[in-house]
């Protein structure tokens, strides 16, 4: 197991109160696994990305932890993991396009970074170009400024850098979303090709698009309000899936060769519990249409098959 | 009811205004009421350029923009206001249409002091409470609240219900949809397929190609500011025929069918050449349906 995660707990600090953004989140990565993580704005899929690298000011690590490769990472320390950071658990952030210092040219920003980090710039160069080449960038690029790039390319040289020292866990938040559909799929394909190459051990694919990660990913995590509601294979996930949250979810996608006239998608109605704070039981039973009674008290974690989880009192029975 | 004919626009770029850009080429169509038509192409293809010229943001720089037959292109305050009782547009980001210091509702009070300044103040609270109700929205709901406190799919709603005040033909919607939540998306998707059985016109922007099947009748694909091919939704989709066409189909995620399983090899396009000349002209494949020569 690459990693492995136990009832993290982790709060936004404001004001009015805790907002628990990840409230009990458990769940494990094989070796070589790329896993989606999907669900609506406000789940929690960014923050449980960000916990695994960098709390921000505003994040308190309040319980729980996380396992990489058999080494506990300390969350909640920001110095010791700095230590972790970019060697072990690498990070393409969501606006990856605004990453890069613009007043810098990239070879110089690259060699800063690597600086910071111990190591050398001019050791590392043939490789770093290696890599380049196989992402479609000429070596010239290192003389440009970020501003000279097109969306993909800047993309496309992120993902290089985020990925130079091999580390063993690659968190990729909504990397895909910036980009037209071409683009997407070239960016996707990259991040199979980087696991495929040994660039990174395993992935998780952060993304608001199901069908975008049910392409690359092997298996998909639902989060809905803080926890997750279902967890398995990418092609379970879409095609069987048990939690009701996750099939309506799946009902409410377009896609090519469905026409408005033939057949009326359904959309959720309602809208996600505030988190400051969140009801007991299942967060989703507002908005289900097969909630009942037991709905109020918390559902278990019903393993379906060894790899297939599911948080829903009606897959109990 | 709208009809573009051979509208050319070319931008100014770089330091004063150095290097010319064409960002639409010799584009030209028609939307009729009742009818969703979808202008779908990547970023950079010029389809939000075609929506802002047909909303009179931008004037296009050769040909013409005919509204029932008539130029649209105001001269004056007067002519310009009277095409915005007819047209309207929506676009992509919700959170930044609205000032988020005040309250979400100030975008109705900007109507009414522009377009009915005579009207009564119960009469016109009827009025938006009439609009609301039409897009799906509980007026109590959304009335004197800040837009922080409501949902992105809700804000756009609002600004179609805004756009909807005006006795509108015409609604150009760019992007409306690719911020929201996909539980919330297709809410705001069947508003225009509403829309569009009460009558309405609708010229629907978007990148997502799923999208577009969904809504529209006819489609548009755009490539380097041209169009490459166009037609019944059916048939475009169906059954592309330009190789541009092919490869976006091709590109789009699917929820049941993975990349790896198409055996579709990608066919080379001819790069992005001379925009000043003219694009590859349009043929006729069949009923409805017209395709650029492939180079």
């Amino acid at each position: 197991m690459a990693l492995e995660v136990e009832d993290l707990r982790v709060h936004y600090r404001t004001l009015r109160g805790d907002v628990r953004a990840l409230d009990g989140v458990s769940f494990g990565l094989a070796d070589g696994e790329i896993m989606g993580l999907a669900g609506e704005s406000g789940c929690g899929k960014t923050t449980l990305g960000k916990s695994l690298i960098r709390l921000d000011g505003r994040m308190r690590h309040v319980g729980g932890r996380a396992v990489l490769d058999g080494g506990e990472l300390p969350i909640a320390d920001d110095k010791a993991m700095n230590r972790r950071r970019y060697r072990d658990v690498s990070i393409i952030p969501q606006y990856s396009m605004s990453a890069m210092n613009p007043t810098r040219k990239i070879g110089k920003l690259t060699a800063d970074l690597l600086r910071a980090k111990g190591e050398s710039f001019r050791e590392l160069r043939p490789e770093l170009v290696r890599r380049l080449e196989l992402v479609g960038l000429s070596e010239q690029v290192l003389d440009n400024y970020p501003i000279e790039l097109s969306g993909g390319m800047k993309q496309r040289m992120v993902m290089v850098l985020s990925t130079l020292l091999d580390p063993s866990l690659l968190i990729a938040d909504e990397v895909t979303s910036a980009l037209d559909v071409s683009n997407q799929k070239a960016v996707a394909e990259t991040l199979v090709r980087f696991r495929e190459l040994g660039f990174v051990k395993s992935m998780v694919v952060v993304t608001h698009d199901l069908s975008l990660v049910y392409q690359i990913a092997d298996s998909i995590m639902i989060m809905y309000a803080g926890r997750i509601v279902e967890k398995g294979p990418a092609d379970t996930i879409i095609n069987a899936p048990r939690h009701p949250y996750t099939r309506a979810l799946i009902e409410a996608l377009p896609e090519v060769g469905l026409e408005y006239g033939d057949r009326r998608l359904k959309s959720i109605p309602g809208k996600p519990p505030q988190l400051l704070n969140p009801p007991t039981g299942c967060r989703f039973r507002d908005r289900c249409e097969l909630a009942h009674d037991r709905c109020i008290e918390d559902p278990p974690a019903v393993d379906l098959a060894p790899d297939h989880t599911a948080s829903c009192w009606k897959v109990v029975d | 009811m709208l009809e573009l004919q051979n509208v050319w626009k070319s931008y100014r770029v770089g330091a004063l205004g150095s290097k010319k850009l064409t960002a639409v080429r010799d584009v030209s169509f028609s939307v009729s009421r009742g009818e969703v038509l979808s202008v779908v192409g990547e970023s950079g293809s010029g389809k939000s350029t075609i929506g802002k010229m047909v909303l009179q943001l931008i004037p296009p720089t050769r040909g013409a923009v005919r509204l029932d037959g008539r130029e649209v292109t105001a001269r004056r305050h007067s002519d310009r206001k009277a095409y915005y009782r007819r047209v309207q547009g929506v676009f992509q980001d919700p959170f930044s249409s609205y000032n988020p210091i005040f309250k979400a509702d100030r975008v109705f009070d900007a109507v009414r002091e522009s377009f009915f300044p005579g009207l009564k103040r119960a009469e016109w609270q009827d009025k938006v409470d009439r609009s609301l109700t039409s897009v799906g929205l509980e007026p109590g709901a959304v009335l004197r609240k800040y837009p922080h406190q409501l949902s992105g799919g809700q804000l756009q709603r609002m600004l179609i219900a805004r756009a909807l005040l005006l006795d509108i033909e015409l609604l150009v919607a760019d992007e409306i949809i690719s911020m929201l939540d996909a539980s919330t998306r297709i809410d705001v998707l069947n508003l225009l397929g509403a829309l569009k059985e009460r009558g309405l016109g609708v010229l629907f922007v978007t990148h997502d190609l799923s999208l577009a099947n969904y809504i529209s009748e006819r489609v548009i694909i755009m490539r380097h500011g041209a169009v490459v091919e166009m037609g019944a939704t059916g048939k475009v989709f169906g059954d592309p025929r330009h190789p541009y066409s092919r490869n976006l189909l091709a590109s789009v995620p699917q929820l049941h069918r993975k990349w790896s399983d198409a055996a579709t090899e990608f066919e080379d396009l001819e790069p992005d050449g001379d925009r000043e000349a003219d694009p590859a002209p349009l043929a006729r494949v069949g009923a409805d349906h017209w395709v650029a020569a492939a180079a």
